[in-house]
């Protein structure tokens, strides 16, 4: 059932990639048939999760490499696939009236459908490799969809940084992956979470997952992919970077960190990155114009607080942690809705050019007032709850957890000040830019419909705020799922708490900073950091190119005599140092086998000689013809007519192949040569002719080892079906090979045509005066 | 090429067919006798070829009617599915099943899906030989599509 849940989602994306173009906005109900599928399933299914269990399917795939799809949905994995497809499937329904008919409706549905099917692999995936596949697919599916915009230079390159970032982090990942798996002796994430491996190994193992999970998370220092991601349409960023694919780096440090928090710098590597990116994103959220970009720092800052409860492993914190996930999801997806509806209706997004928002907006309005609160922790509504037990997780303990609570409230403080800048700028924009006199009314008013999503994710931040029974058993579930040790018991009021005392004090400060804004944003002007996480990302990948540039101009001198000499030297030289240390002469072999082999070895040396003396290309080319011709008549002596034909075949062809390229050069051979010495040629040309020989002597009295081609010939009728022994080696018993070979084959033949014409298209071609005149004519090359 | 000589061009037209016919025998009868899909691929192509020296390559184009380059991803995706496939039914990759029944005029025909991915290597070899014949025999400046007649994307 896991498999055909994620088998729907490929089958609607394919309908929806064939036929959606004539479909119009139609593809985004079929598109959202996927989630909507999911959810039903986490319904019917529930009463399976809620009390410790799973369930799970698998499937045996590369049982050698202990790859297989494992599959297992537990109480966690529900409360994700509920961010993922639940969320999912709301921001679906939003996208009708965002994209509506617009052309890139078919390809943003049918790319965001595959996108949830990878995020649904990685929150269920029960295997440490099969986990990472899906990983990887989400890069790819998000790649694709941050570039949806392909005509535009930003979206592109925006693409091309969230891709490197987060591919580098899932390759180092990959490799952590490996080490903790072969620690463990399995790479079933339920069987190593059991009996977690330790040691120094595993540490390394742990830190480089670490990077795969920082960096898919925008975590301090690889948080700068995300702003810049904001270029995507709005309900890209809702779920991938929002309620999903950020989510994925959190969910496997929240799956690792009960078993793992206490192996090498676990705790406060994790716990010092949450805190510093918490911080300093909420730092930079206080600053951007643009709403979005204020969402996204806002969102890498919420990142680093989920990072910071999960990372630090304890059974309250997990607990709250969960209890955070779920309602960041719900406040974030809304808060982004509610920037693609104002992006959509008012044009703009700047906060110094927003347009009055007056009749018909309220609802948009009422959405950012109660998601912005839920953000800030007000109370009665989700955020606040989810908060009180991240404060109520870290007040009892001492030391180290202290320090961590004082770094979250910080925090905390400078989002609840975002927030607060969020709402006004849409509420009371007068007051957030007072330089903008006389705002225009918008030109336009969103539906009722269009923010209709966005009222669903609110009410549910306001009913999960006021009852907090309605979902206190299943973060209690979903954090049981991870620590057997942890609890979550959601109440509205605790009593005169400390945890309370703390959320006042947050509110109060947060409302202090907005309120203080301007010497807040001069003191913040005055303390910029020397390097943004951009420019580091910049200089990282421009020295890379660079390094790249000189490498390649100094292995890739662009000589052909240089690459043939230095490809021929090596032949020559590797091998011979092998044989000279070794026993290798195994005596002559037989000279003459039959009288026939007279003949053509006659033909064979007199062509070969030839081709070395005779000056023209063209005549040179036919001669090579001769001497392979000759090879082919030995093989036909020799008894092997498969090989025989081959030659004469290719031999046919590589005659044609030098016909066309002898077109566009010099009739004759150059015999001045600058770059490498006629004396050096000869010397190198007579080393391989003669390694060659000593080699096919050498090789042939190697053997030590009784040969496998008696078995091959065997096994190729009963086994292969074939009596030909060579095809049923080239198609069979080696056609692993033989599909290797053709694939290089084709990557030839897709390079061959462009090093052909970039060779020709040099303005300054001397070969081809015509041609060049009829460029000339036609006025443009 | 500066004009056409009018026996080429004729003789060639008859070995043709006649070596495209060959080809196609050597790549269904490769698993029992000598031949297969590389060598009956390199048949087919030096047929093309010759086509292409008699006449141009604008000629061989029109007679083939498909881009090299669908040539080559067809002949690869052949291949690789059936290599892929048997993975499907629980056998190893490249698990090759064969049936063997016989026709009346043909006497016992064997076949398997050892030819199908052979099928797929026979494709890939005339593929690239028709992406060399258009890398460097073309006519550099004629950027327009023989097949479509438009402008031609595969080139660019």
């Amino acid at each position: 059932m896991l498999f055909l849940l994620i088998g729907l989602h490929v089958v609607c994306a394919t309908v929806v990639f064939l036929v959606g173009s004539r479909l119009g906005r139609w593809v985004w109900p079929i598109a959202a048939t996927a989630p909507t599928a999911v959810v039903v399933w986490l319904l019917v299914n529930a009463g399976a999760m809620s009390d410790g269990g799973a369930v799970s399917q698998k499937s045996e795939w590369v049982p050698g490499l202990g790859l297989g799809l494992d599959l297992r949905v537990d109480a966690f994995s529900t409360l994700m696939l509920i961010l993922v497809s639940g969320i999912g499937a709301l921001i679906f329904a939003y996208a009708w009236h965002y994209f509506g008919n617009s052309p890139s409706s078919p390809r943003a549905a049918g790319l965001l459908t595959l996108f949830a099917a990878s995020m649904v692999g990685i929150v269920i995936a029960d295997n440490l490799l099969a986990l990472y596949v899906f990983w990887e697919l989400t890069s790819v599916t998000s790649y694709l969809l941050i570039g949806l915009d392909d005509t535009e230079a930003e979206a592109r390159s925006a693409a091309q940084q969230a891709w490197l970032v987060t591919s580098l982090g899932g390759l180092a990942m990959l490799a952590g992956f490996v080490l903790l798996g072969q620690q463990a002796g399995t790479y079933t994430i339920s069987e190593i979470l059991t009996a977690p491996p330790s040691g120094t190994t595993t540490a390394v193992a742990l830190m480089l997952i670490l990077v795969g999970a920082f960096t898919k998370s925008a975590q301090y220092p690889f948080h700068s992919w995300l702003p810049t991601a904001m270029v995507a349409p709005t309900p890209i960023s809702a779920y991938l970077h929002s309620a999903a694919m950020v989510k994925a780096g959190v969910y496997l440090v929240a799956r690792l960190a009960p078993a793992f928090a206490v192996v090498g710098p676990w705790r406060p590597v994790v716990v010092t990155v949450g805190l510093v990116t918490m911080i300093a994103g909420g730092l930079r959220a206080l600053r951007p114009f643009d709403l979005k970009q204020l969402l996204a720092f806002g969102t890498i800052s919420q990142l680093g607080f989920l990072m910071v409860l999960f990372g630090i492993g304890q059974p309250a914190a997990t607990a709250a942690g969960c209890a955070l996930l779920l309602a960041h999801g719900l406040f974030k997806a809304a808060l982004f809705m509610v920037v693609g509806i104002v992006d959509h209706k008012a044009g703009t997004r700047d906060i110094r050019e927003l347009p009055d928002l007056g009749r018909g907006w309220g609802p948009t309005k009422a959405v950012a007032l109660l998601s912005a609160a839920s953000m800030a922790g007000v109370p009665l509504l989700a955020g606040f709850i989810s908060k009180e037990q991240a404060y109520g997780a870290l007040v009892d303990r001492s030391g180290f957890d202290r320090l961590v609570l004082v770094g979250i409230v910080i925090g905390s403080m400078l989002t609840v000040a975002y927030s607060l800048r969020f709402v006004a700028a849409l509420v009371l924009p007068d007051l957030v830019s007072p330089e903008l006199t006389d705002r225009p009314p918008a030109r336009r008013t969103p539906t009722f419909w269009f923010a209709s999503t966005g009222v669903l994710l609110a009410t549910g931040s306001v009913v999960l705020g006021v009852a907090p029974r309605v979902w206190s058993g299943m973060v209690d579930a979903a954090a049981h799922a991870l620590d057997p040790g942890a609890h979550a018991h959601l109440v509205l009021w605790h009593g005169l708490t400390t945890p309370l005392v703390l959320s006042v004090i947050t509110l109060g400060v947060g409302a202090a900073l907005f309120v203080l804004r301007r010497p807040v944003a001069s003191a913040q002007a005055r303390l910029t950091f020397p390097v943004s996480g951009l420019q580091g990302y910049d200089a990282v990948l421009r020295s890379t190119l660079g390094f790249a540039g000189r490498l390649t101009r100094i292995v890739q001198s662009g000589s052909l005599p240089i690459y043939a000499a230095v490809i021929f030297s090596a032949v020559v030289i590797a091998p011979m140092v092998a044989m000279v240390t070794g026993r290798w002469w195994p005596g002559w072999p037989m000279l003459i086998g039959t009288p026939a082999h007279l003949p053509i070895a006659v033909v064979l040396v007199v062509g070969a000689v030839a081709a070395t003396l005779i000056g023209r290309r063209f005549a040179a080319a036919i001669l090579l013809g001769v001497v392979g011709y000759a090879m082919g008549m030995l093989f036909v002596l020799q008894g092997a007519p498969d090989l025989a034909l081959t030659q004469f075949a290719v031999e046919t062809l590589s005659v044609v192949v030098f016909l066309l390229v002898l077109r566009v050069l010099p009739d004759r051979f150059e015999l001045r040569s600058t770059t490498i010495r006629r004396p050096l040629r000869i010397v190198i040309s007579a080393a391989v002719g003669v390694f060659v020989v000593l080699m096919a002597i050498a090789s042939s009295g190697a053997r030590t080892e009784p040969s496998v081609s008696g078995e091959m010939a065997e096994q190729a009728l009963p086994r292969g079906g074939g009596r030909n022994i060579v095809n049923v080696i080239l198609v069979d018993i080696r056609g692993m090979d033989t599909l290797g070979e053709i694939s290089v084959l084709v990557t030839a033949g897709i390079g061959v045509v462009a090093i052909a014409r970039v060779g020709r298209r040099r303005p300054a071609d001397p070969v081809h005066p015509r041609r060049r005149r009829r460029t000339e004519d036609v006025g443009a090359p | 090429m500066i004009g056409r000589s009018l026996i080429l061009d004729t003789t060639v037209r008859f070995v043709f067919d006649a070596a495209v016919v060959l080809s196609v025998y050597l790549l269904f009868s490769g698993h029992n006798q000598p031949g297969g899909g590389f060598v009956g691929g390199l048949v087919a192509a030096s047929a093309i070829a010759l086509r292409y020296i008699a006449s141009e390559s604008d000629d061989v184009r029109f007679i083939l009617g498909i881009r090299p380059a669908t040539v080559l991803s067809m002949g690869l995706t052949l291949a690789a599915a059936t290599s892929i496939a048997p993975l499907l039914f629980g056998l190893g990759p490249l698990d090759h099943q064969s049936v063997e029944w016989s026709v009346q005029v043909l006497g016992a025909v064997h076949l398997s899906t050892a030819t199908v991915f052979d099928t797929g290597v026979y494709l890939i070899v005339i593929g690239l030989l028709l992406r060399i014949v258009e890398a460097l025999g073309d006519d550099p400046d004629d950027v327009t599509d023989p097949v479509t007649g438009g402008p031609d994307e595969g080139r660019s």
